[in-house]
């Protein structure tokens, strides 16, 4: 065991990228609410970007570490503490055997993200290491930490182990190191509103006009009953033009269906497989990490998208993660394996 | 060969194949068909693929599927496959037509609304254990909540509104009624839906091979048993 959790905040899970292959069975996705924030802390500690984090929300937890790591924290600003001393997010630190690690309360953003090097060592099930909640499996005992609770990792990549190295020595005497770089893909938005790029739903055309250009005109506010199923958004009501009883059928993370009380939903990682609701439209992919940084009352605008440059900008994030992978190794004058 | 079939995109990573208009025989042997071949065939780039009521819809990976020296996208890469295997789908698969008995220990504290669904019907308890028990009902689909069974086939005599206010917590297998639909509650959950029984069978296991003790295209019957069974059979699966 590596990790002892002292305390562990409001809501923290392990998380990857999500179970797939399931949702015939009636099994939610799950994974990371912030994909984005997941893989870049898994690529700055030199892990794959499949291996297990911590998600952490709104209030953060406090770890001991019992052996020398390499972690890294992205996603949400939540002002990070070793033995009392501020680190920095979005780089690669080393902390030592001994060292505690204080998140506080998220002052940007809703989810910071905790990689170690190797990644959290818990059982696959069903090809995922996520937690699934609501029935109570995958992760850490299907369940949030708890105080007491510790968790191990997977044997580190030889690059891993030399960013281990390279910041051990850096740190001399001190607790801990990090890099004096950082990346900046920060999905949390620190201006007035967040703006989201979403692509039209199949029942589009079927909301009134007024409806359809309140929902990309106006702003909508996330309701403090919003969590990892659905962003329930309050703002101008859309309506359809008649009614329209639809037959239940899948839906996917981002769809954003309005019930009869005409106040939209956004569809996040532990979603239903299946819903019945009109879809007004999708989150477009690389936009859903903007959504889960998102805080209740905070502000939110959409901006229409089409499905080729959602598609397009999809594919361009991952150029930019494979060139941010790249320009660290060669930064930190690692030549070893890719 | 399937005729009138309709693609639209779920999303940035996903299309829904609408193979009919309601809910019917006909439409759910298309789903199934349908969704057999995927299984049998999937495509490089697909991620899986989720049996609907009138629709299937296929989950893919656009970034795998991207080709930036094309203008083809994802989507439309995506629809060329799929529309080739609507062309050459066979008229159905000869496939094992399964019948799952699911034993339900009826009434008492298992079914604490029994009696409503009686009253509501005007018939006796003992009526509404032998209706709902000596039908045979279809899968549709699995969804809603892991293993639960969207069921088809449930005898009119039986339709009772759902509670006017949902209760917290409803225990895993428990047997509902809820407006013409009956159910079983494969995991515990919130629910309004009258519960007549429950089940000792597990309908979710978190494992690889058979997560969902059911599939779309399932038939399933009600066993009655009683409160001994329930506890012998409880006792041999835990």
């Amino acid at each position: 065991m590596s990790i002892e959790v002292i305390s562990p905040g409001l809501s923290t899970t392990v998380q990857d990228r999500g179970r797939y292959g399931y949702q015939q069975h009636g099994v939610n996705v799950g994974g990371a609410m912030d994909d984005l924030a997941l893989q870049m802390a898994n690529l700055l500690v030199g892990n794959r970007s499949t291996d297990a984090v911590l998600e952490i929300t709104i209030k953060g937890p406090t770890l001991l570490f019992q052996k020398d790591m390499v972690i890294a924290i992205c996603g949400g600003e939540f002002s990070p503490m070793i033995d009392d001393q501020p680190v920095l997010s979005n780089r690669p630190i080393w902390i030592k055997t001994g060292s505690v690690l204080k998140l506080g309360h998220a002052k940007h953003g809703c989810r910071a993200y905790l990689a170690v090097a190797g990644g959290v060592d818990v059982p696959l099930v069903m090809g995922s290491r996520s937690t699934n909640l609501r029935a109570g499996f995958g992760g850490f005992k299907g369940r949030v930490l708890k105080s007491g609770d510790t968790l191990g990792h997977h044997k580190q990549s030889p690059y891993s182990l030399f960013l281990a190295q390279h910041l051990k020595n850096q740190a001399g005497t001190s607790p801990y190191s990090h890099m004096n770089w950082f990346v900046s893909a920060n999905s949390y938005s620190t201006t007035q509103e967040a703006v989201v790029r979403v692509i039209r739903g199949d029942q589009y055309d079927d909301f009134t006009e007024e409806s359809r250009h309140s929902f990309f005109q106006q702003s909508f506010q996330v309701s403090p009953r919003s969590d990892r199923m659905g962003y329930r958004l309050t703002g101008p009501t859309l309506t359809l033009s008649s009614p329209n009883e639809l037959i239940s059928a899948a839906v996917t993370s981002g769809t954003i269906q309005v019930p009869p009380d005409g106040q939209p939903i956004i569809l996040m990682a532990d979603r239903q497989t299946i819903g019945g609701y009109p879809k007004i439209g999708y989150v477009a992919s690389v936009d859903l990490s903007v959504v889960a940084q998102l805080r209740p009352g905070e502000s939110v605008r959409f901006v229409e998208i089409s499905l080729r440059d959602a598609q397009t900008a999809l594919y361009e994030r991952k150029i930019l993660l494979k060139q941010i992978k790249l320009g660290m190794e060669m930064n930190v004058g690692w030549r070893g394996e890719r | 060969m399937l005729p009138n079939h309709e693609f639209s995109p779920l999303g940035d990573s996903g299309v829904i194949v609408k193979l009919g208009d309601v809910i019917d025989q006909t439409t759910h042997e298309k789903v199934v068909t349908f969704s057999e071949y995927l299984q049998k065939h999937p495509f490089p780039g697909m991620v899986e693929f989720v049996p609907g009521f009138t629709t299937v819809t296929v989950y893919y990976d656009p970034i795998l599927l991207s080709d930036p020296s094309s203008d083809v996208i994802p989507y439309e890469r995506v629809l060329a496959i799929l529309k080739k295997m609507a062309e050459h789908l066979p008229e159905s698969y000869a496939r094992e037509a399964r019948l799952v008995e699911i034993p339900v220990c009826y009434g008492g504290s298992f079914g604490p609304d029994l009696e409503v669904v009686a009253k509501h019907n005007g018939i006796s308890s003992e009526e509404v254990i032998t209706i709902h028990s000596s039908r045979e009902y279809l899968v549709y689909m699995i969804g809603f909540a892991p293993g639960f069974p969207y069921l088809g086939g449930m005898d009119e005599r039986l339709s009772t509104p759902r509670r006017s206010s949902p209760r917290l917590s409803i225990p895993m297998g428990s047997v509902g009624i809820g407006g013409s639909q009956t159910g079983i509650y494969s995991i515990e959950s919130p629910g309004g839906w009258q519960i007549i029984g429950r089940t000792p069978q597990s309908l979710f296991q978190p494992d690889e091979h058979s997560p969902s003790l059911l599939r779309s295209g399932d038939k399933i019957r009600f066993h009655p048993i009683s409160e001994g069974e329930y506890d012998e059979r409880k006792k041999v699966s835990s």
